[in-house]
């Protein structure tokens, strides 16, 4: 074996997480500085310049403090569950290219650390595991809150991850690869050739299921305060709860990435003149305006009820999803037989489709608004057993 | 180097093989499931075939999963005695299974050599290893792949017909 | 660019294709078609769907006169083989169909669903037939038997058929990995999964063909897949249990249809795939043979079940099938055919009796109900008195020619003693089977015997379509022997 591949391939790994575990820390301030901007608070602001500092401080914290097993938990399992987590996430970003092919000390480095040929089926494998850290964490913890939330959240993964797949297979089906490096160079040229034009449901459906793979608001029952404390990570502290958190955050972090890959053509500029070297940048750029988003959705959206999640997954998501897949095939062979303009087709099909979505989405929530259980004591019928 | 790493690769599956049949604890065994069938998946890897090893990993975490939720929902915390319904049991599946794997053994290692050679050719292998599984279902296998369709539906219904507490 | 296979000629799987859209149209209908007062006359499209596959098959037997045909890349086969197999689920098919239409509403789970999920188990046993692949034979495989799964637990929550539906799904998806197992095995010594291509891999390596270890195993362990779904004995511990657990319609429907189903799949392994491997299997066979007669018909002595009973007796007949299978020779697919089409109509009317006894949701499973029957439903008591002289063998009725040509072809091959077995085991199942005849005519009723009064109509019917087919299928036996005959060389 090619000592100087070994070499690389260490190094990028060593960059990959170095980056990955900073940026979580720093999307952790981003949040918090956000979410207070938009709550018309300050935010972090005593550690070092704009609290730059804080990230810092929490990390030593949660080192220092002390770390807490239930006297009734599966310790084994206690201990692996959020490693599981954690390997997970941070796993997942080995696929994704960030730029192109650079030349450094006369040697050509691809800025990716795989490229597989079944990449996005290895993303989607992958994060199915993500699961298993949190129900073990869940059942392990010996706690009813955390069993809950464990389930809750089985339930809810399992559930979305099929619509996540199928609202990805639209760009799989028009690309022709599973290589994520293949896609990427199949959207090159100018801004117009990225697949959220060919694909714009397809990307909104990732972009849902997106949120609900990650756990976050408003899809964030399996912690849901209110709730259930804390849900599955009620009884962790510490360095191992830090590793939960770490890893909801890796995960975003990974799924702006893959939807920058897949329907925002990756590290691609969005204009054919630009240097390709910039190509890290942008993706960067990218990134940081889906976690933007997160964020925004985090601090606008209220929680949805555990009946929406579910029938807003199966009726709604999948459906859509499908229907999505079934209308791609059938542009792309009218395509094939027809030779119409192939952007326009596809587009056009989209756009139907988006239309059905819409009505689909009014008659869903007219129903279950109508479906919705009358409030203690406020509702007229509660008046009327009083009395 | 890869004969070592196959060995390694063997080892750990026979190990988590054997935890998960003989551990008391329910969910212990499940994990176990799940480590095995991930090392298996390596396996496939270091066979030149990516795409049933991700199939394998993103197939059966879903379905343990399934599984997990069973044994939680079904047991609890319940541990597995080590009581026999039937007297001598286990004796009889060890020794069958004993059996079973002599003959296994036996059968791989008088299977004509010219069995054993067939590789994939570097054509076969390929970088596109899902297009050609893809291909082979809608040529050399189409009608089962269809077939495949139905199966899915008769699950679906059947499900329905099940969990549903009361038909309309 | 895919090229598909050029031959995608779907006669084949017509019949199957008719019933599995049937079954679609049946829930469709069901959602659409009838008020929620009108739901039970979605048998009546079930029904339609099954004489329109009828007539689709009849319409393929004249065309395949000239020998089988592939289609679909060599993945299926037509041939007079499946077609007569397809008549066959057919018949059976819409006999169970008449038995469960009252049947259902009277236990209180009438569903469309029931009748649909019976048509694609149906669809899946006809695929079966027609599979010349082994992996066709693998997806139609479970295709039966998982909607078979569903339908031994329908009775849910009455515990005996949630446990009924448990242990055939757990037994069977077991059975289900020996099977795949040894289409692995196979794949991996011929490099092929068609049937015909193993067996020019054979022909091609006869020489280096018994040191191939590994194909021994492979069809070693398919026999193991199939033998649990017909029922033999090493592999017969779930029949009693689950026959008994579900309701008795779906019991009839497993008993006849599942056993045709997989006695087909393994005339087409055998003497599709193996044929020059006989040597080997028959002797097998032969031993799995005598151990099912004999097993099946000892055990069922001390029934006092009468689904139970009808349980260990099928399993016994699985035992004389395989008496033809072992023979061998021109005739074996015929005879085979000829017995399971016997068989099929004794042991549903049996069925029929049992469900048309039925009284308000109660049914009338133990030996002592049937004491004195005579009194009570004289016309049911004959018509049970014949099936189980049809069934122990008694001529001029369908059990006798079927067991006749079964062993006329076994002495004829050289297998004289199997013969002698299967004759004394004939001899063992009288006990049972005119025991209860014995009980219904010579014994006097209970004081408080229930009263089993009352009209029965579709159920009515199928017993008496099922009586004349047996006395008729006795007396006219040649015509239909030679029609299998003249169809069924193809397969071999």
């Amino acid at each position: 074996m090619d000592l100087g591949l070994l070499v690389e391939w260490i190094i990028k790994s060593v960059v990959i997480m170095g980056v990955l575990l900073t940026g979580f820390a720093y999307e952790t301030w981003l949040e918090r500085k956000v979410v207070s901007k938009m709550q018309f608070r300050i935010g972090p602001n005593r550690a070092g310049p704009f609290g730059l500092l804080l990230p810092l401080a929490d990390g030593i914290k949660l080192i220092f403090k002390e770390e807490l097993t239930p006297a009734m938990a599966d310790k084994w399992v206690f201990r692996i569950a959020p490693i599981m987590s954690m390997v997970v996430a941070l796993i997942t970003f080995a696929v994704i290219p960030v730029g192109p092919s650079i030349n450094l000390f006369g040697r050509v480095i691809p800025l990716r650390l795989a490229d597989v040929n079944i990449g996005l089926m290895y993303v989607l494998a992958v994060s199915s595991l993500g699961i298993y850290g949190i129900v073990l964490g869940g059942w392990s913890s010996n706690n009813k809150y955390a069993l809950l939330g464990g389930m809750r959240s089985a339930a809810q993964l399992i559930s979305y991850e099929l619509a996540l797949g199928l609202s990805l297979m639209g760009v799989v089906m028009l690309t022709g690869s599973l290589s994520l490096v293949d896609i990427v160079n199949a959207q090159a040229g100018n801004f117009w050739n990225w697949n959220i034009f060919l694909q714009p449901l397809g990307f909104i459906l990732y972009g849902i299921c997106g949120l609900a793979e990650t756990n976050r608001a408003p899809f964030d029952l399996p912690e849901a305060e209110q709730e259930l404390t804390a849900g599955y990570h009620t009884e962790y502290s510490g360095m191992k709860f830090a590793l939960f958190f770490m890893a909801e955050y890796i995960n975003m972090v990974n799924v702006s990435a893959i939807a920058s890959t897949m329907f925002l053509g990756g590290w691609r500029a969005p204009f054919g003149f630009i240097p390709e070297w910039t190509g890290p940048i942008w993706f960067f750029i990218k990134v940081i305006t889906f976690l933007f988003i997160y964020i925004w959705l985090r601090a606008t959206v209220p929680r949805l009820r555990y009946d929406q999640l579910m029938n807003f997954g199966w009726k709604v998501l999948l459906p859509l999803a499908i229907a999505n897949v079934i209308v791609t095939a059938i542009t792309m062979a009218l395509r094939q037989v027809y030779a119409p303009n192939a952007v326009v087709t596809v587009t056009f099909g989209s756009l139907l489709l988006m239309i059905a979505a819409v009505f689909l989405w009014r008659s869903w929530t007219s129903r279950s608004m109508r479906r919705r259980p009358p409030l203690h004591g406020t509702s007229a019928e509660g008046a009327a057993r009083t009395a | 180097m890869s004969l070592l790493l196959f060995g390694i690769l063997a080892v750990i599956a026979l190990i988590t093989a054997a935890l998960m049949v003989t551990a008391r604890n329910l969910v212990h065994a499940v994990l176990m499931m799940v480590a095995n069938f991930g090392t298996v998946a390596i396996m496939y890897i270091t066979l030149s075939a990516p795409f049933v090893a991700v199939v394998q990993v993103a197939v059966y975490a879903g379905a343990i999963m399934v599984l997990f939720l069973f044994v939680v929902m079904l047991l609890g915390e319940q541990q597995l005695s080590f009581d026999e319904p039937f007297a001598g049991q286990r004796m009889a599946a060890g020794v069958l299974g004993l059996l079973l794997a002599i003959m296994l053994l036996v059968t791989l290692f008088t299977a004509s050599p010219a069995v054993l050679q067939t590789g994939l050719t570097a054509e076969q292998i390929g970088r596109e290893n899902a297009q050609r599984v893809g291909e082979l279902l809608y040529t050399q296998y189409l009608l089962p792949f269809e077939a495949t369709s139905i199966l899915l539906l008769i699950a679906m219904v059947g499900a329905v017909v099940l969990a549903k507490r009361r038909l309309l | 660019m895919i090229t598909f296979p050029s031959d995608l000629n779907l006669g084949p799987i017509a019949p199957a294709l008719v019933v599995v859209v049937t079954g679609i149209l049946v829930m469709l209908a069901d959602l659409f078609l009838f008020r929620a007062e009108d739901r039970h006359n979605t048998v009546w499209v079930a029904l339609g769907g099954l004489i329109v596959a009828f007539l689709v098959t009849l319409g393929l037997w004249g065309q395949v006169s000239g020998g089988p045909i592939t289609a679909i890349g060599g993945l299926a086969i037509l041939d007079r083989f499946a077609l007569f197999l397809d008549l066959i689920l057919i018949l059976v098919t819409a006999i169970v169909m008449l038995l469960s239409a009252e049947y259902l509403v009277e236990q209180n789970i009438e569903h469309a669903e029931f009748y649909t999920l019976i048509l694609f188990s149906v669809s899946g046993m006809m695929l079966m037939g027609a599979s010349a692949d082994l992996m066709t034979l693998w997806v139609s495989f479970e295709t039966f038997s998982i909607a078979l799964y569903v339908l031994a637990a329908y009775a849910r929550p009455k515990v005996e058929s949630e446990e009924a539906g448990l242990k055939y799904f757990f037994l069977g998806a077991f059975s289900a990995g020996f099977f795949l197992y040894g289409i692995a095995m196979t794949y991996g010594a011929t490099g092929t999964t068609r049937l015909m291509g193993i067996a020019q891999f054979i022909q091609a390596n006869a020489a280096t063909i018994s040191a191939n270890n590994m194909l021994y195993v492979g069809l070693g362990l398919i026999l193991v897949g199939l033998g649990f779904k017909v029922a033999l004995v090493p592999f017969h511990q779930w029949t009693p249990d689950v026959y008994e657990g579900a309701p008795t319609a779906v019991t009839a429907f497993m008993a006849t249809a599942t056993k045709a189903a997989g006695f087909a799949a393994l005339l087409r392994v055998l003497f599709l795939a193996f044929p020059q491997l006989s040597g080997a299997w028959s002797t097998i066979l032969a031993l799995l043979a005598v151990l099912t007669m004999i097993g099946g018909n000892v055990i069922a002595l001390s029934q006092r079940n009468i689904k139970r009973m009808l349980a260990y007796s099928s399993i016994a007949h699985a035992g004389y099938i395989l008496i033809a299978i072992v023979a061998g020779g021109a005739q074996a697919v015929s005879a085979a055919m000829f017995y399971i089409l016997a068989y099929a109509l004794m042991t549903l009317g049996a069925f029929a009796v049992v469900i048309a006894l039925n009284r308000g949701g109660a049914e009338v499973v133990n030996f002592e109900d049937y004491a004195g029957l005579i009194q009570r439903r004289p016309g049911l008591t004959h018509a049970l008195a014949v099936f189980m002289f049809a069934l122990t063998g008694f001529p001029p009725l369908a059990g006798f020619v079927g067991k006749w040509y079964i062993f006329d072809l076994a002495v004829r091959n050289g297998w004289a003693w199997l013969a002698v077995v299967g004759t004394l085991a004939s001899v063992i199942s009288a006990g049972y089977y005119l025991y209860i005849v014995v009980l219904m005519y010579m014994r006097p009723a209970p004081d408080n015997a229930p009263d089993l009064g009352g009209a029965q109509g579709t159920a009515g019917l199928a017993v008496a379509l099922t009586l004349i087919g047996t006395v008729l299928l006795g007396i006219f036996a040649s015509p239909i022997f030679n029609l299998a005959q003249s169809a069924l060389l193809a397969a071999r």
